[in-house]
């Protein structure tokens, strides 16, 4: 595994794969598991959740909806507060204006606190290539870059390694980056975070430019607001000089008083935690306290596109607190870089085919990557219904239909690779739309039931692989019916 | 009360037995119920994997089929809760897509108060849980995810099964967890679908039980195609075949009636 999720191969292939992977699907059991009886103690405690979680997905629609408005209010406030506000439409607009202002610094290097966007637009690779050394902090992202690999949770990006990888990527790879790891490192979790913080320690202490994501913004005081776990984060935002904080442009609330909802909804569904244990909060800059430079990039990268998609844009809810991915069967055996994206799990298959469009083979299975089971809406803080965009995804691969993309309303042609379950489906329709066809398809499958295979052909190999079929009966309900009760008909 | 079964597609052409099932109980408790031949498929299939232009006359079809009809009944969590949660979703968004969609929002409208899974339409409507019903087997109870999130069914399947007579309850691990199945998702996702359906068939085994019941046969078909596969002992059964049973049912020797699952 290494550095991008291009070019990765479809859902069905990757989670085929990684369904092989024992040593995987047992860390990501355990791990899941864990969090998600946490998750269930911890939301059991507030009388109010079901009050809590109708009024978050309420301010967040609201504000969707009035989008514009409170942008511009949150860019006049950060600006009054010190900060500059830069606008970019797509991941390479963000890299490259954060590029620039990294140049613009004179540095080298710079610090990082754990951001999905910038994980979104690919920042480091970016960053490496214009010359520019970009160093995680976050525990588990520093674990994900010191093992070149990819992160495969919204929340706890290395849940797919254990404590003995863990160890062994550290004593490997450390010295590559900076301090190496102590003499004898053991697997001892505390012994790995001390490693960690001295590791880390260095780079804080020497780093001019930190950049960031954020959780939320409030547009009517232009704050920003991170919400994380081991302060790494704190360090990287008061620190450095300057700070280039990316963030998607639906992190934005209304009010300070919003965040009330968020700050018990998040950390709650995200941690199992009743408060969270680091949450900094940042206006402009100040003087004699913290970066004297600020920045803030705000990103589009489909989320407009997304936002015209009346049924699809409840996505944009999501607060990322991973509760979808710690409940989904489906998560739980594949992991998370079968959904190549930075957004694995059941957000991820409504999320990523949106904001990337359904062009890609890849991008057009995650949708069907769900046996719509229902686990991830009844977590989700934010009641997204994620098997209703889901299956309104899947219509828009078989069928096209009109799309918003960058701005321009256009018709998507259907996918490719569906004819046969297209003519499957119409056939089947026109034996539902007459019954008499349905009875004859039936007593043709009861009358040929000792030649049936006991494998299938084409697509259905797939179920009769692990599976058996069961016999087709003699008699259907339907004639069965008709032949004992026929003449009581219309009673 | 006029009642009518909804037998569903599957059940129609795989699992008649459970069909029988239903008129034998519902008659034993007094209901008379009717089989409008007129009746399909509930769209199920072709919504979920995005055909859902496809469900359009099928919703116009359930309508007219069960029109004359007080309650349906269906032996299936999934198919009721398709009607339920779909039906009116299908014509809202006919509607939003400029659509006239009233017809289908009426036709909707008729069919959603109506429409009961088996095992509520016991508990809810006629307000038993005692059905007579005799079955001395061990038997582990798999909520599948339609009837446990979507129909919202909560305790009636076990309380129902709890009064049948000689049948021992034993726990389900991981009784909320999907079996993997997911409609046209266990062709799509093999792979993850049968990684799923291992574990819910581990599970089965650890009960012990000579039997796994659950209120569809969709989950069933995927579940005991596993154990069947694996030559567990343990064997599918639908609900409503255990809630049909009686005395005298079990003292016919085995094999008279119905064909093997």
């Amino acid at each position: 595994m290494s550095g991008t999720y291009l070019g990765m191969p479809a859902f069905p292939a990757a989670a085929a794969s990684s369904t092989q992977d024992t040593r995987l699907r047992a860390n990501l059991r355990y791990a899941t598991h864990t969090i998600r009886d946490k998750r269930a103690r911890a939301v059991a405690e507030l009388d109010d959740w079901a009050r809590l979680r109708a009024a978050g997905a309420a301010v967040k629609d609201r504000t969707l909806r009035h989008l514009d408005h409170y942008l511009e209010q949150l860019e006049e406030a950060v600006t009054a507060a010190g900060g500059q506000v830069h606008w970019a439409a797509d991941a390479a607009e963000a890299n490259a204006i954060v590029a620039r202002l990294v140049r613009e610094t004179g540095e080298r290097e710079v610090v990082k606190v754990k951001s999905m966007a910038t994980q979104e637009t690919g920042l480091n690779r970016a960053l490496a290539e214009a010359g520019i050394s970009a160093y995680e902090t976050d525990l588990a992202e520093l674990i994900v870059q010191l093992g070149d690999d990819l992160p495969s949770h919204i929340l706890v990006p290395a849940i797919h390694r254990n404590r003995g990888e863990i160890r062994d990527i550290f004593r490997e790879r450390m010295g590559r980056w900076g301090r190496p790891a102590p003499e004898g490192l053991s697997d001892a979790p505390n012994e790995l975070a001390e490693a960690a913080r001295l590791h880390l320690r260095e780079k804080f202490l020497n780093a001019k430019v930190g950049i960031s994501g954020a959780n939320f913004m409030v547009a009517e005081t232009g704050t920003l607001v991170v919400v994380e776990s081991e302060g790494n984060g704190r360090m990287c935002l008061t620190l450095p000089e300057t700070l280039i904080s990316v963030v998607g442009i639906e992190k934005v609330v209304p009010t300070w008083q919003d965040l009330e909802i968020f700050l018990q909804l998040l950390p709650r569904s995200s941690t199992a935690e009743r408060m969270n244990p680091y949450t900094s909060m940042w206006t402009g800059t100040a003087d004699g306290d913290g970066p004297r430079t600020f920045h803030l990039v705000l990103l589009d990268n489909g989320r407009t596109d997304t936002l015209a998609d009346t049924v699809g844009r409840q996505a944009l809810r999501c607060i990322r607190c991973s509760a979808c991915l710690n409940v989904c069967p489906v998560y739980e055996r594949a992991g998370g870089h079968a959904y190549g994206s930075a957004y694995p799990g059941p957000i991820g298959a409504i999320l990523t085919p949106q904001l990337r469009g359904t062009a890609s083979e890849l991008d057009a299975s995650l949708p069907y990557a769900s046996s719509l089971c229902g686990a991830c809406y009844e977590v989700c803080p934010v009641a997204i219904d994620i098997p209703e965009v889901l299956v309104h995804l899947r219509e828009r691969v078989v069928q096209g239909g009109k799309v918003t993309r960058r701005g321009v309303k256009t018709v998507l042609k259907p996918a490719k690779g569906h004819a046969a379950e297209r003519a499957a489906m119409r056939a089947a329709g026109f034996a539902f739309g007459h019954p008499g066809v349905l009875r004859a398809g039936q007593r043709l499958a009861g009358r040929t039931r000792r030649l049936h295979p006991r494998r299938l052909p084409g697509p259905g190999r797939a179920w009769s692989d692990t599976r058996d079929l069961p016999p087709v009966p003699a008699e259907s309900f339907r004639d069965w019916w008709r032949r004992t009760r026929g003449e009581e008909r219309g009673k | 009360m006029r009642v009518a079964l909804f037998v569903t597609c599957i059940n129609d052409t795989l699992h008649p037995d459970t069909g029988r099932a239903v008129i034998t109980l519902l008659e034993r408790l007094g209901v008379e119920v009717g089989f409008p031949e007129e009746q399909s498929c509930c769209g199920q299939p072709q919504f979920n994997t995005g055909y859902r232009h496809l469900t359009e006359p099928l919703v116009r079809r359930f309508d007219r089929a069960f029109r004359d009809y007080d309650y349906v009944v269906t032996p299936s969590g999934s198919c009721a809760a398709m009607v339920r949660d779909n039906y009116p979703r299908i014509a809202e968004r006919a509607t939003a897509e400029g659509r006239d969609g009233r017809e289908l929002a009426e036709a909707a409208a008729r069919a959603v108060p109506k429409t009961y899974e088996l095992t509520e339409f016991l508990v809810d409507v006629l307000k038993v849980t005692d059905v007579g019903a005799y079955y001395p087997h061990t038997v582990t109870y798999h909520p599948t995810c339609h009837g446990l999130r979507m129909l919202r069914l909560g305790d009636r399947p076990r309380r129902l099964l709890e009064q049948v007579k000689g049948l021992e309850l034993r726990e389900l691990p991981g009784a909320e967890e999907c079996c993997g199945f997911g409609g046209t998702f266990a062709v799509k996702n093999p792979a993850v679908s049968a990684a799923m359906g291992a574990d819910k068939v581990r599970a089965v085994r650890e009960t012990g039980a000579e039997a796994v019941c659950t209120v569809d046969n969709s989950c069933l078909l995927h579940i005991g195609g596993m154990l069947r596969r694996e030559g567990a002992a343990a064997r599918p059964v639908h609900i409503a075949e255990i809630l049909a049973a009686t005395e005298p049912d079990a003292r016919k020797p085995a094999g008279t009636e119905g064909s093997p699952r």
